[in-house]
């Protein structure tokens, strides 16, 4: 706690420089990240990250020193490079998209690592530390990276927000943009230069490898928590400053850890929780509501068993015993026991030593599902013309799923009709 | 049977298109009248898709010219709207049904400005027309075919256009979709506007359109509904006999011929 208080006083300069540089950089490589996300295409922040090896080397060979404008411009064209000959590839070849990646990946790679090891080799002293490409160097930030980073960052957050209605509209339907007359290939040129720039910038922090990463796992993760995109980017961007903020706290805490390795763990385990947890599409929430719906089911099926057999006797509160009930359906006894617990806490059902008698608003309950369950097998034979001896099958799982709308619209549709196929009775209240 | 027709809504002359040098349409030539519903109609790979994508400019074309309101496209851009096929979008994609519709808007917004009131008024009321104004804020994912067929016409709807190019509006939609959509369209025709759809059900082709064109790979047909729906051309339109072309057509792309020779 002390050690967080310390940290968050800014008391060193270099904690400063750290602390912001991480937060702007995958800040705003999240907001570009989003479109890219968006446009399934990925695999492109990989291919830039790789491809700006060769022109950082050649921006080294030509200042003869590491100028971060030669080396930043050199990066920043080899990057774009790579993604104009992957688009001409698969224009103009049979090639698919990820072979042309892949293909790209590895040549501007190559070259990239060819060209280092000649300079490493060279005997040049201003060499040193130009591997830092490879791995990045989130932890050694000065004040002038700083500087660069939030011009880059600023610009954007820009052009993001300038052509936040184009991308859009490219990212969902790009021949409709096309149809509508927008300059779609050159709007597509901006968001490629807004990647590349993203890319070249927040390599430098957590290097070639990770940087994909710091790209599209804000986007992917927040995709989870909401359905519209102007959320999605924002949250994207959240996602992407809390984990330069914590990458960059955990190495301070712990100086042997380096600051960009850590962005993309907290990155990743945000990306986790929310595909875990997150409500609706997280892994969470829908086994839980499974897990919900298997239940109901259970409940459903004891009181329609329940009612049923006391149809025969026409007395719906007769006490039955839980053997009796298995007799009448093919319940897993454990299931039915806690089904039957369950019923009588909500009402439905009272206990009289072993045996079960269900409550008024049980059997109402009972008789309910019973009516749905015929309706929809008079629907089936009536309308899909299905042979009455196999919509028993289907009417078991629609019995549970018919929502009062459908119910009433089913009633309408087949004039409240008074037997089901097999000739029983539809019990309307 | 193919009918020219005076002051064209739509004139195609001498129109070839090719995949990577393998033609799928052959010298297309016809014009269609102002004011109707119209119908394209082939078997599948047909073309179908691929002559309304040409005349929207989503493909180059190989040789010929297109023409609307005596027009080119970039000049008239603002008076035609794209119905693509409902497949070819992500439905997954984080946006609700009323930014959709929207979209129709973009067009006449241009280039960085954001939709304004009226805009929204207009995609609220495009809504309206095809009954989907109570699902405005829905997520798109959550719809159902018919649902993505209504708001796909919504979006057409709200760029206020004069022709509407329509690629398989009826496909995956369930028959009060399909009898909604209709009636809209012809009241759109009672309006002077022209409706250009892909359809491939020869069931109600004739009761839907004004005018049909048949096509498959060339023109077969086009003109009035009661002149080109005869069995002579369908069979012709839907027959075997076009063995000869599609393997004149293999040919080509092997070879990677260009189609025309090099002036
Ligand atoms: N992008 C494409 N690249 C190559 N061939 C294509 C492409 N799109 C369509 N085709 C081919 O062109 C032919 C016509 O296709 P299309 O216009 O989609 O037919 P329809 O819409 O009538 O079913 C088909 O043989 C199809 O395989
Ligand atoms: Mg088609």
């Amino acid at each position: 706690m002390e050690l967080l208080l310390e940290f968050l006083s800014f008391s060193d300069p270099n904690i400063r420089f750290v602390v912001l540089g991480s937060v702007l950089l995958t800040a705003s490589s999240a907001i570009v990240g989003c479109f890219t996300f968006l446009k399934k295409k990925a695999l492109v922040g990989d291919a830039v990250a790789h491809s700006i090896l060769p022109g950082v080397c050649l921006g080294f060979l030509l200042a003869g020193s590491k100028n971060p404008l030669y080396l930043i411009v050199g990066a920043f064209i080899t990057g774009w490079l790579s993604l104009v000959i992957i688009d001409a590839i698969v224009a103009k070849s049979k090639i698919k998209e990820d072979t042309a990646i892949g293909l790209i990946l590895s040549v501007f790679f190559g070259m990239g690592i060819l060209l280092l090891t000649m300079i490493q080799h060279s005997g040049n002293a201003a060499q040193s530390g130009l591997d830092q490409f490879l791995f990045g160097k989130a932890a050694a930030l000065v004040g002038q990276d700083l500087i660069v980073f939030s011009i880059v960052a600023v610009t954007l957050i820009f052009f993001v927000v300038l052509f936040f209605k184009e991308f859009t509209l490219i990212s969902f339907d790009k021949d409709l943009a096309i149809a509508l007359g927008f300059p779609v290939r050159r709007i597509e040129l901006v968001l490629t230069t807004l990647t590349v720039l993203a890319v070249v910038i927040g390599i430098q922090a957590v290097g070639v490898v990770l940087m994909a990463a710091i790209l599209i796992t804000p986007a992917a993760a927040a995709r989870f928590w909401t359905d519209r995109v102007k959320i999605m980017v924002i949250l994207a961007a959240l996602f992407g400053a809390f984990s330069g903020f914590a990458g960059a706290f955990i190495s301070y805490a712990a100086p042997a850890m380096p600051t960009g390795p850590w962005i993309v763990v907290v990155i990743s385990i945000i990306a986790f929780t929310s595909f875990f947890f997150a409500p609706k599409k997280g892994i969470l929430y829908r086994t839980w509501n499974q897990r919900k719906i298997k239940r109901q089911m259970v409940e459903e099926n004891i009181l329609k068993t329940i009612y049923s057999l006391g149809a025969i006797s026409k007395n719906y509160f007769q006490p039955k015993t839980e053997q009796e009930i298995l007799a009448a359906r093919n319940f897993e006894t454990s299931q039915l026991h806690l089904g039957l617990n369950r019923l009588k806490n909500q009402g439905y059902l009272k206990r009289s030593g072993d045996q079960w008698v269900l409550s008024p608003e049980g059997r109402d309950k009972g008789q309910h599902v019973v009516k749905l369950h015929r309706l929809w097998e008079v629907y089936l034979t009536k309308y899909l013309r299905i042979a009455p001896d196999h919509v028993h099958e289907d009417a078991e799982t629609i019995e549970h799923v018919i929502t009062p709308e459908l119910e009433a619209k089913l009633e309408k549709l087949l004039e409240y009709p008074k037997l089901d196929p097999h000739e029983s009775e539809i019990p309307y209240k | 049977m193919i009918k020219q027709v005076e002051n064209p809504v739509l004139e195609i002359h001498d129109l070839t298109v090719s995949y990577d040098k393998k033609p799928v349409l052959w010298d297309i030539d016809l014009s269609v009248p102002k004011g109707k519903v119209i119908g394209i109609i082939g078997p599948n790979g047909a073309g179908k898709s691929t002559l309304i994508k040409a005349i929207m400019g989503l493909i180059p074309i190989s040789s010929g010219y297109i023409k609307l309101f005596d027009e080119k496209l970039d000049a008239v851009r603002d008076h035609i709207s794209y119905v693509p096929q409902r497949e070819s979008v992500d439905w997954d994609f984080p946006t609700s049904v009323r930014e959709v519709v929207l979209m129709g808007r973009y067009g006449k917004l241009g280039l960085f400005r954001r939709p304004r009131k009226a805009d929204i008024e207009v995609a609220m009321d495009s809504l309206r027309k095809v009954g989907m104004e109570a699902h405005a804020e829905r997520q798109i994912s959550q719809l159902s075919g018919g649902q993505q067929q209504r708001i796909f016409l919504a979006r057409a709807l709200a760029q206020q256009a004069d022709l509407y190019l329509m690629d398989e509006p009826f496909a995956g939609v369930d028959a009060a979709t399909e009898k909604a959509i209709i009636r809209l369209l012809r009241e759109m025709a009672i309006q002077n506007k022209t409706v250009v759809a892909v359809h491939h059900d020869l069931q109600t082709a004739s009761k839907y359109f004004d005018w049909i064109i048949l096509l498959n790979l060339r023109l077969v047909a086009s003109g009035p509904t009661e002149d080109v729906f005869t069995p002579d051309l369908l069979q012709e339109t839907y027959g075997g006999k076009l063995t000869l072309l599609s393997e004149i057509t293999t040919l080509m792309a092997k070879e990677q011929f260009p189609h025309r020779e090099a002036k």
